[in-house]
């Protein structure tokens, strides 16, 4: 099996490798670069918990393969802290106790960080709508939205009556 | 598995044209690597068609509109005279998975992998879209509507792809909308899926209708009896009943954990009516800011 070299932007260092085109980029980030602050739950799209940005968007990395980024920029949750400042929608989390065994946490906190990226001040249904992209097993979705709520506010938004 | 990510048509169709190589194109990927994944599909080689121009990017053109086949989901639903011209067609594309899903999921990748239940097809078969094939023989364009023959299977000829799909400039009067059922409303699959698109003159009188089906039968099926209920008289509440009712009765749905066969073919008249009503709505909405406009 011929691997591929590629060439690919991760939290800002560049990374060259080469790869097996069957490997995906959830385990490529977290077997080849130890990059495992991405979980991977279900490996089949649904879980919404291995979301990486690719160029700003979020997409599951479950459902790519390594040699699909090649050229591009990944952001994962490792990128998001500068040094031991959190970034305000990890802080969030653990304020509002957005997580209970952190599983799902990573998958959440980038696809609300693309959100907000893109819209400091986004409706509730907007909201809901990223949210839905994920799921929790320990069910904790009332800390999530609480978190979701201060998140926003901490990022110059409203706060969203989320839990109303 | 080997991987290539051809740069031009003729590259990509030649590549999965070779012989004794089972080549399979992949767009967004969120069908296809699933099925790789659990070993449903072992293709030897994977062409990439993201990185295609003639497949990528949304035209809008004074005769209407060119989407090409592995365009995704979320540049889909940021195309505002799309969405303007056929919302329909739009809210189907935008309930294909959730936003991590969006990113991906493309228009070609959702009619090829020939799911009964897939959702943009019907709206898509409701708003009149023809799709561009180009294979080893040349180049041709198929109806939407004659692309899906039943689950997992197309029309599409050895090595031939779908290139792009187009719409009309919708007509004065025209309104379309997509209505789905679904357990849980992110990443589950439609109990049933129903769009509908309609062209209605000043005075209300149904000029022309179409009626898609989806998850009701092997393949997403039109029902022209249900939109010939409307056609030639003004949308009453009597009209939309007898639209729902061939609906149902045009429905031969499976039964399963989603949901059983009676209950499908209620809902296939339920959705429809609902589609058809938003439909209506959008359509006299257009007559509206006509006349205000002029
Ligand atoms: C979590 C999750 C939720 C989902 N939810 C929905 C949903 O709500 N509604 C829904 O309808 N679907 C849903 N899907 C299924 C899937 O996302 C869609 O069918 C999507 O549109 C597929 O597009 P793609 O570009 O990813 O296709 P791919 O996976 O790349 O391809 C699918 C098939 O089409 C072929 N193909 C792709 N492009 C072309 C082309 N241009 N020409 C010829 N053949 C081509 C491929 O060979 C493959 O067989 C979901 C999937 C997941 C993982
Ligand atoms: S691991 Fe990727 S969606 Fe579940
Ligand atoms: S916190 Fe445990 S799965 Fe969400």
């Amino acid at each position: 099996m011929a691997g591929r070299q590629i060439r690919v932007n991760i939290n800002g260092t560049d990374h060259q490798a080469i790869v097996e085109p069957r490997l995906s980029l959830a385990d490529f980030l977290r077997h080849e670069l130890g990059l495992t602050g991405t979980h991977i739950g279900c490996e089949h799209g649904v879980c919404g918990i291995c979301n990486v940005l690719i160029d700003g968007r979020s997409m599951r990395s479950c459902l790519l393969l390594a040699v699909q980024v090649d050229g591009r920029s990944v952001e994962t949750v490792e990128g998001l802290a500068e040094g031991e400042k959190l970034h305000p929608i990890q802080e969030a989390f653990m304020d509002e106790q957005g997580l209970q065994c952190g599983f799902c946490t990573p998958g959440f906190i980038m696809s609300l960080k693309e959100l907000l990226d893109r819209n400091p001040n986004p409706s509730e249904d907007e909201i809901k709508d990223v949210l839905g992209g994920s799921i929790c097993r320990c069910t904790g979705y009332a800390g999530i939205l609480r978190a979701v709520q201060s998140a926003v506010a901490k990022m110059g938004g409203g706060r969203p009556s989320l839990l109303d | 598995m080997e991987y290539a990510s051809p740069r031009s048509l003729d590259e990509a169709i030649g590549l999965l044209s070779q012989a004794g190589v089972d080549a399979r194109p992949m767009a967004g990927g969120t069908d296809l690597l699933v099925q790789l994944r659990t070993g449903a599909r072992r293709p030897e080689l994977l062409v990439d068609l993201k990185q295609i121009p003639g497949l990528c990017g949304i035209d809008c053109g004074s005769q209407g509109f060119r989407i090409g086949a592995a365009v995704s989901g979320a540049e889909i639903g940021e195309c505002l005279p799309l969405r303007e011209a056929w919302p329909g067609v739009v809210e189907a594309a935008e309930l294909i998975g959730s936003t991590q899903i969006q990113g991906r999921a493309s228009l070609g990748g959702n009619l090829c992998n020939a799911s009964p239940a897939a959702d943009s097809v019907p709206a898509l078969i409701a708003a009149g879209a023809v799709c561009t094939l180009i294979g080893p023989a040349g180049r041709r364009e198929v109806p939407v509507d004659d692309i899906v023959r039943g689950p997992g299977e197309t029309a599409l000829g050895e090595a031939e792809i779908i290139v792009d799909f187009r719409l009309p400039r919708p007509q004065d009067g025209t309104g379309d909308a997509y209505q789905r059922m679904i357990p849980r409303t992110e990443m589950d699959i439609a109990i049933v899926g129903a769009g509908v698109s309609v062209r209605v003159a000043e005075s209300g009188e149904c000029l022309a209708c179409r009626v898609a089906l989806g998850a009701v039968a092997a393949r997403p099926i039109r029902v022209d009896e249900a939109a010939a209920a409307l056609m030639g008289r003004r949308p009453d509440s009597e009209a939309l009943e007898e639209l729902a009712a061939r609906a149902s009765a045009a429905a031969d749905p499976i039964d399963d954990k989603r949901g059983t066969r009676a209950y499908r073919t209620r809902v296939a008249g339920v959705l429809a009516r609902r589609a058809a009503e938003e439909a209506l709505r959008r359509a006299g909405d257009r007559w509206a800011a006509r006349s205000q406009s002029s």
